[in-house]
């Protein structure tokens, strides 16, 4: 299952006859192997990890930590529940430390993401104040380094 | 120009380059070729080994080192022996670090060998195992192993070697070039006959954590064999760190440190940076190796079951990262299959026989390189089989 989990989180793509064979086992246990993964919600969603500075679309991302006031009996989740459901929101995460939620929202420019804090974000029931700062550029991605792959060193052929 | 070429030393004069550089000739200058014929890992080293090796220079630290090595590189050495194969060397007098195991085979060879003494060495071989013995004034024997063995050495054959001049076997398990690799069952017959014949044994284990099926057997860990053994390993293979060029060597004190008095009037002491390197390998890199031997595994399956499925036989290879297909089966030497392969599909991987005569028949194909690399390289190869199949038929018709 971890095996199965690993080879998917790095590439989507592969096909189930491909991860039998890489970990020496039949085709027909990985196919249900990944249904059961699917269905548990472990495997959440198949994705491109997409590099949009490269693009040409106008994306912005912002970080906002937010200050926000648990309910009781339900801690930050009510709150949590009901900023993720904009669609602006990109992630959202509680955390330790200073902010309880990290708020990760996109738009296409600085004006549409300072309106969606003033008008959406700032106001929303249980939110006691907003910090918000913009990604200038992305670096490293979802374990990934964007900057252009290093080219193979190596010798053509060596012992 | 003066010609100084009849000025050489004889040996080395007529020592010919390895078949390997033979083949680098061709491939060198080639565009798009996807290599299968490297001997080192795709990968790049783990970063906090870099960047151990980093802030030690920025601390200043970039002199030499006791000869040996630095002392707290050879504790974490004895340490990890002891840990990993329940074998125990003192830091002190039976370990030396090296530059590289190639550096440490050549000490070995020159500490032991009188003229004439002969070394046993299973072949297909390493490219520079035979040379290191002959260098150092000894003979260099070659066993053959057989692929129905999947090329471990036997009893039998071992024995049928020896002759009154033997003084050592020479043996790298798992192996390149055929990825072959020996358990403790297969090894302790071998370990006889050398207690019985008293001989030294030469064991060149690089490739030790990379082996995917069973556990890797030190051979200084069988019966009688520590006190007659020097193990060689090092950080290149397992912690992608060839081009430090650190390796060890452990073994009975008086061979260690007969190495080490040549060692410290030819190299003094290996590269300080890499020995801060790999301390840290040692401490903290077991994490990053494991995620790298788990994808050497799955590219070996892959690449085993692709070359046996266009019909290029191939023996499950065990350890290293290579495989060593069989190619006799369309009437090709093995250069030739190697060379039409490199120029009509520019795949390169190199002929069974730059590793020995009885490497003819194979090539030598690394998995070291990415599994998107192995799917193409597939491809081409059974573009390249079709085409040798029609024209086997068309001869034959």
């Amino acid at each position: 299952m971890q095996q199965i989990l690993h080879i998917l989180a790095q590439d989507g793509r592969v096909a189930p006859a491909e991860i039998a064979t890489r970990l020496g086992r039949s085709e027909a246990d990985v196919v249900e192997a990944i249904a059961a993964l699917e269905e548990q919600g472990m495997i959440v969603s198949y994705g491109a990890l997409i590099n949009w500075e490269k693009s040409g679309d106008n994306k912005v991302f912002a970080f906002i930590n937010v200050e926000a006031v648990p309910e009781h009996g339900k801690g930050f989740d009510a709150v949590a529940d009901y900023i993720s459901r904009f669609p602006e929101v990109h992630s959202l995460y509680l955390m330790s430390g200073a902010a309880d939620l990290q708020v990760v929202v996109e738009g296409v420019d600085f004006r549409e993401i300072a309106r969606f804090v003033a008008e959406k974000l700032a106001p929303a029931p249980g939110v006691r104040s907003t910090s918000t700062s913009f990604v200038l550029k992305s670096y490293k991605m979802e374990g990934i380094m964007l900057q252009d792959k290093p080219g193979d060193h190596r010798l053509a052929v060596s012992p | 120009m003066k010609d100084l070429s009849g000025r050489l030393n004889s040996f080395v004069r007529d020592l010919p380059p390895s078949g390997i550089r033979e083949f680098f000739d061709l491939v060198i200058g080639m565009d798009d070729v996807i290599s299968l014929g490297v001997g080192e890992p795709d990968f790049s080293t783990p970063w906090d080994i870099c960047d151990a090796a980093i802030a030690g220079m920025r601390e200043g630290i970039t002199s030499y080192t006791s000869n040996a090595g630095l002392m707290e590189l050879r504790e974490a050495i004895s340490c990890d022996m002891c840990e990993r194969y329940g074998v125990q060397y003192s830091a002190e007098k039976e370990i030396l670090t090296t530059v590289g195991v190639s550096e440490g085979l050549d000490l070995v060879m020159r500490a032991v060998l009188d003229p004439g003494d002969e070394v046993i060495v299973p072949e297909p071989t390493y490219v520079s195992y035979m040379p290191s013995v002959e260098l150092a004034g000894g003979k260099a024997v070659g066993v053959q192993t057989r692929e129905e063995d999947e090329f471990k050495l036997t009893a039998e054959a071992l024995e049928a070697c020896i002759t009154p001049c033997t003084k050592a076997l020479l043996v790298g398990y798992p192996n390149n070039p055929t990825g072959a690799t020996m358990s403790r069952e297969e090894l302790l017959p071998i370990a006889e006959v050398c207690a019985k014949h008293d001989l030294i044994v030469f064991s060149d284990e690089i490739y030790s954590h990379l082996t995917y099926e069973g556990e890797h057997a030190c051979i200084a860990s069988l019966p009688g064999m520590y006190e007659r053994t020097v193990v060689f390993n090092g950080f290149s293979k397992a912690y992608a760190m060839t081009g430090w060029r650190l390796g060890y060597a452990c073994g009975p004190a008086p061979i260690v440190d007969a190495m080490n008095r040549i060692h410290a009037y030819t190299a003094l002491c290996a590269p300080v940076s890499a020995q801060l390197g790999a301390i840290e390998a040692l401490r903290h890199g077991e994490a990053d190796m494991r995620r790298m031997v788990a994808e050497y595994d799955q590219r070996r399956r892959l690449f085993v079951q692709g070359l046996n499925d266009i019909g290029l036989s191939c023996f499950v290879p065990k350890g290293a990262f290579y495989t060593f297909p069989k190619v006799s089966q369309f009437g090709l030497s093995s250069k030739e299959f190697s060379r039409r392969l490199l120029f009509e599909e520019k795949v390169a991987a190199v002929p069974g026989t730059a590793f020995g005569a009885c490497g003819e028949g194979h090539i030598r194909c690394t998995y070291a390189t990415s599994m998107e690399n192995l799917k193409l390289a597939l491809e081409r190869m059974a573009a390249f089989v079709g085409r040798l199949h029609k024209e086997r038929g068309a001869e034959t018709a």
